[in-house]
């Protein structure tokens, strides 16, 4: 099973941060908020805003818990759990990057473009992810991809956050 | 957790259910912040109230949990319904059930009425009430505000004042609270207070032996003449003997113990005026979580309605 190593995620994360860090002229005025999408892709927001801190370019942190919001609740024998959800700021005129660990159908990030909008209205939002593996349902497409996994037939790509499971690691 | 289509009683519930629900209270109180006070999770559902006994606070908690979550609400008033008119209870069900209703809250003077409704429907029933016999949400909301608290109920000792043999509110919120691990204590009019033989619970006729085991939390319930045919006691002598009065609200004070109350509250009675507005006093944080804690309990219940047949 391929395995993307904690190094790897590491020099990903910084290039990721750097890249942030680049796209500061182009968002003007707009205040940077980064939205982690609740359990994984807040604990990488989490990680880019204490970089993007350490760099000297401070950015807002929130996580947003998409549940709620499903499309497919329904569908299901039983309700997901839900987890708490931090975004402690009206999201009105921010430039706004929303952050998941996978990046699939596509249908996670409209259910968290409809969360958002409920908070306000932002200037501009993102859509980030640590790794893309392919398989849109949804005209929806990434700005930014740490790791590119369409090609490697991933069916089950899984993300390991030490914050979370103990340790860095990606599996495919 | 699994799926679930009714809530009746707590001790129906496993440990899994009851943690589910109350972590998912948490995170639906997180909504209120929000400048949209709502979220699109039973859109197109349809719940319906069917109070058979008058409720102000537990019918509307109830409505805005339901709208807060998107779903549509009706309304089913006894009193301008063919209740009165003699419609048996199964005969109502029917017309429920051609109303193809997703989510059924019920409150009726008759332990075991929402247990009948629930076996005969598809949609799913919540018990709001059913005479003294058990109120599942109240216990889940009650929980979660010595939670949010105390940070865990474990280990908390909660003293319940008043008619506890009357009372539904006694009996769910005892029973959660001792299956979250918290210690139970009543105390009451002698007769209104089933002995420790009964149900475990040590039981107190006095307020010096409530101080002496040092408990958390003061729980009181409602003096409800409306429950008892022929008033046991006066008002006054119930105040004197069992209420928070002035002075005992300066030690509940030194001791930095909590007061709740399900509500409706009657003042002088089970509590002093100035009680209401001691620091300690948890009964509008009961209030708000209700709230949480009914969209919670809607959330994880499962109708059999969306099979298509």
């Amino acid at each position: 099973m391929p395995t993307i190593s904690k190094d790897d995620i590491e020099r990903a994360l910084e290039a990721w941060a750097d890249h942030l860090l680049q796209g500061r002229a182009a968002r003007g005025s707009a205040q940077l908020a980064i939205v982690g999408i609740v359990s994984h892709g807040d604990v990488l927001a989490r990680r880019l805003v204490q970089r993007l801190t350490a760099a000297g370019c401070p950015a807002l942190y929130g996580a947003i818990d998409i549940t709620l919001y499903r499309d497919d609740l329904d569908l299901r024998g039983n309700r997901p759990a839900l987890r708490s959800s931090h975004l402690p700021f009206s999201t009105d005129d921010l430039h706004l990057v929303l952050v998941d660990d996978v990046l699939s159908t596509g249908r996670t990030a409209r259910a968290a473009l409809e969360v958002l909008w409920e908070y306000g209205r932002p200037a501009r939002v993102e859509m980030h992810c640590l790794a893309d593996r392919g398989g849109r349902q949804l005209p929806i497409q990434p700005d930014y991809v740490a790791f590119d996994l369409t090609s490697a037939a991933a069916d089950k790509v899984q993300v390991h956050l030490s914050e979370l499971d103990g340790s860095d690691d990606i599996t495919y | 957790m699994n799926p679930r289509k009714d809530l009746i009683t707590i001790n129906s519930l496993s440990d899994e259910d009851i943690r589910t629900i109350l972590a998912s209270t948490s995170a639906m109180k997180d909504i209120f912040t929000k400048s949209v006070k709502k979220v699109p999770a039973l859109k197109g559902k349809s719940v319906l109230t069917l109070f058979y006994e008058p409720s102000t606070r537990t019918r509307s908690s109830f409505e805005v949990a339901a709208h807060r979550l998107s779903a549509d609400v009706t309304t089913f008033t006894v009193s301008t319904s063919s209740v009165v008119k003699g419609e048996s209870v199964h005969d109502t069900i029917d017309t429920l059930m051609s109303m193809k209703m997703d989510y059924i809250i019920v409150r009726h003077k008759n332990s075991g009425i929402p247990a009948v409704i629930a076996r005969h429907c598809k949609a799913a029933v919540i018990n709001a009430g059913d005479g003294a016999h058990a109120h599942p949400s109240q216990a889940f909301l009650d929980a979660f505000t010595i939670q949010e608290k105390y940070g865990d109920v474990a280990g908390r000792r909660v003293v319940i004042i008043g008619d506890i043999l009357h009372s539904r509110v006694a009996r769910s919120t005892s029973t959660i609270l001792r299956r979250l691990g918290a210690q139970v204590a009543y105390m009451g009019p002698g007769p209104l207070v089933p002995p420790r033989q009964h149900t475990g619970i040590p039981r107190f006729t006095n307020w010096e032996q409530i101080f002496e085991w040092k408990p958390d939390v003061i729980y009181l319930l409602r003096v409800q003449n409306e429950r008892i045919d022929t008033p046991f006691f006066p008002t006054a002598d119930y105040h004197a003997a069992f209420g928070v009065t002035e002075e005992r609200l300066r030690r509940i004070d030194d001791l930095n113990l909590s007061i709740m109350h399900p509500g409706p509250v009657n003042r002088g009675v089970e509590i002093c005026d100035t009680a209401m507005e001691y620091r300690n006093c948890l009964i509008n944080n009961q209030v708000e979580n209700g709230i949480a804690a009914r969209m919670s309990i809607l959330y994880h219940l499962t109708p059999q309605t969306q099979c298509h047949d």
